[in-house]
């Protein structure tokens, strides 16, 4: 697999609009988090929310696709000058040669939940203005962004749960090398809907309190959405010392539950695996490891079980999602744009303090910031049916 | 280049109850008559999560083990792509029914069961395949869409690749805005290298012109064509009827809005 370039990116989530924004809360060890006060909802827990998404107004022309997950996804393309990073690759490359590959785990569902809760009363049909294709597909969002950049290339959504927006890279990157593509904008968006957050609630798997990944006494996740997007570039010209680049993505399957990870972190570890492989990295080339950490009992012990088989216990790593919530379909693409600011911002982010660490875990968690020279990362992202997914990043070596 | 040997493939749906009643039909031997699609327990799923596991994941399951028999590959090996429109319709109407009727509880396993990848991971748990899985969507051209991804997986993998496309029906009031029917799926076992007995047609993305302006040829046969517009994985059947009829030549299939999939077709010896 050939490396790619980053040639543009951004990332909206409850800690920040945009890079800037994210970084700084990432600097200052900020939580996101917020006692769960999501429209009608009565539950127990933090969310990490993202504000004013409902002020977004969507353009005349695409008013069937309006929902949440939409408005979200517009709020955030609006950031870091993303849309002009696509322009010049549409100009470089022709429209037809940008792929636009994007995840998420429920699109538009809460608007599908709004539909069922005003169905006619005499025919029990939906409200007329409910449009699938706009909103509840999967690929709604895909074909909604699409139509904001006016690409033309090949397009997807990847719906793996909360691998999704990992595992576009992986359909990017073997495109490009298909030679279909010179580029792509790969991304995540999910937002918060009923369906996610009471069903969590039903596996147990909700924490009250704000998520403590790592911590001795975590208890579950916080729910949280985001958008962010990537633009990967076909490597032509020579690269700039600033450049960072998608070096090798690595997938497997547990095989083993729908809900509950590999206890051994089997199918964790063969994602990491296969990601150095074809990064042609050994696990001492990477530096920070941003962790999938979700804070849940079983799935942080899974994880680092397949850390310390696979890097031993030196590597420095850590979860960020005690700050941004765990925000499903969006957190792969969410934290590989956390990995890259790490790598240009020198900068490996704890994410908020949280307690004491468990000590039965035999890898390095840090639990304050840490700076100094970050070359390369790895990510890692899985999901429900045991879908993972680890991504590598880093400088041309 | 993109391109792959089909050695394997499953078909089930309203009428079609395998692959090789699909061929007959195709080839205009027997006549097509519609009726509801039956489906079997798949025998490889363990009895627990064969009682948790959903229609369309029984019907995929079906059709990906069937085109691992006929292309004789285990079933642990082949990396796979799932490609549905959308996710498993009974789940999304009892979830949303009991929570617009104030009912919060949902049950654990119809949540897991409703995420889109569901079928991956219950291949995953069935088979023991531990190799990488995706899950694609392209509205009415996931098909194509769940293609395109199965050759880019196959010239990049060092396994062969199973492409599994399916979809199931939506009870009303979601039906109104989404009408499929009832459950079609289709499974093609793709390699890299032909095989002199088992390869039956080989596949290649047209390099000259990838993308076709113009919409994919209809099928002859009324009933076929209303089958191959009425549920989303059955716009691979232009694809089944050239490999059936032994043809040679392009065939278009829909894919994005105003964007066909130009596919290649040879047929083998």
């Amino acid at each position: 697999m050939s490396s790619l370039t980053i040639s543009g990116m951004t990332a909206t989530s409850c800690i920040g609009r945009g890079l800037t924004q994210t970084l700084s809360a990432l600097r200052a060890q900020r939580c996101g988090l917020v006692r769960c006060a999501f429209r009608d909802l009565v539950l127990d827990t933090w969310i990490g929310e993202v504000d004013v998404v409902d002020d977004e107004a969507i353009d005349a022309d695409l008013r069937e696709f309006n929902c949440r997950n939409n408005r979200l996804a517009q709020l955030a393309l609006a950031e870091d000058g993303f849309v002009d990073a696509v322009d010049a690759a549409i100009e470089r490359w022709g429209r037809r040669r940008v792929g636009i590959f994007l995840g998420t785990s429920t699109a538009g569902m809460l608007r599908t939940e709004w539909a069922f809760r005003h169905r006619d009363a005499v025919s029990g049909q939906l409200p007329a203005d409910f449009v699938y294709a706009a909103t509840h597909s999967p690929y709604s969002l895909t074909e909604f962004v699409r139509r904001k950049l006016r690409l033309e290339g090949p397009a997807l959504a990847v719906s793996s749960a909360c691998s999704s927006s990992a595992k576009v890279f992986a359909s990017a990157q073997r495109m490009v090398d298909s030679g279909l593509i010179d580029a792509a904008v790969v991304g995540g968006v999910d937002s918060l809907c009923a369906t996610t957050l009471y069903g969590f609630k039903s596996l147990g798997l909700l924490a009250e309190e704000c998520c403590r990944p790592f911590s001795d006494d975590r208890a579950g996740i916080s729910i949280g959405e985001a958008a962010a997007y990537l633009l990967l570039e076909r490597i032509s010209d020579p690269l700039d010392d600033d450049s960072v680049l998608l070096l090798g993505v690595g997938e497997s399957s547990d095989a083993y539950h729908m809900s509950s990870p590999h206890p051994e972190g089997l199918g964790a570890r063969l994602a990491m695996e296969r990601a150095l492989h074809a990064a042609g990295l050994n696990p001492r080339d990477i530096d920070y490891i941003n962790l999938h950490g979700t804070g849940t009992i079983a799935n942080d012990s899974a994880e680092a079980n397949a850390i310390a088989h696979v890097f031993g216990t030196a590597t420095p790593c850590s979860s960020t999602k005690g700050a941004t919530g765990h925000t499903l379909g969006a957190a792969g693409a969410l934290e590989a744009a956390i990995c890259v600011l790490a790598i240009k911002n020198a900068l490996m982010p704890s994410g908020p303090s949280a307690g004491r660490r468990d000590d039965t875990m035999a890898i390095d968690y840090l639990s304050q910031n840490q700076h100094g020279k970050v070359s390369t990362v790895l990510s890692n992202a899985f999901g429900f049916g045991g879908s993972n997914c680890s991504l590598i990043f880093g400088r041309l070596t | 280049m993109l391109n792959g040997y089909i050695d394997g493939i499953g078909v089930l749906g309203p009428g079609i109850k395998s692959w090789q009643d699909a061929e007959r039909m195709l080839t205009g031997d027997v006549a097509y008559a519609a009726a509801r699609t039956v489906l079997s327990p798949s025998a490889l799923l363990p009895p627990p999560e064969r009682r948790r596991a959903g229609r369309g994941v029984m019907a995929a399951l079906q059709v990906g083990h069937a085109a691992c028999v006929m292309a004789d590959v285990p079933p642990s090996e082949p990396a796979s792509v799932f490609a549905s429109s959308g996710g498993d319709g009974d789940i999304c109407h009892a979830i949303c029914s009991a929570m617009a009727a104030g009912d919060h509880l949902i049950s654990p396993t119809q949540f897991h069961n409703s995420v889109h990848n569901a079928i991956s991971g219950y291949w995953g748990i069935a088979t023991g395949a531990m190799t990488p899985s995706s899950v694609v969507s392209a509205y009415d051209g996931s098909f194509a869409a769940g293609l395109l991804e199965a050759l880019t997986l196959l010239a990049a993998a060092c396994t062969p690749v199973l492409l599994v496309a399916s979809d199931t029906d939506y009870p009303p009031p979601l039906y109104r805005a989404r009408p499929v029917p009832d459950i079609f799926a289709v499974a093609l076992l793709l390699t890299a290298t032909p095989h002199p007995t088992k390869s039956v047609a080989r596949i290649r993305v047209a390099d000259a012109a990838p993308f076709a302006e113009t919409p994919s040829q209809p099928m002859g046969d009324t009933a076929l064509e209303s089958l191959r517009t009425s549920i989303p994985a059955a716009r691979c059947l232009p694809l089944l009827h050239s490999i059936a009829r032994r043809d040679t030549g392009n065939v278009i299939l829909d894919y994005l809005d105003s964007q066909g999939l130009v596919i290649e077709m040879v047929p083998c010896a």
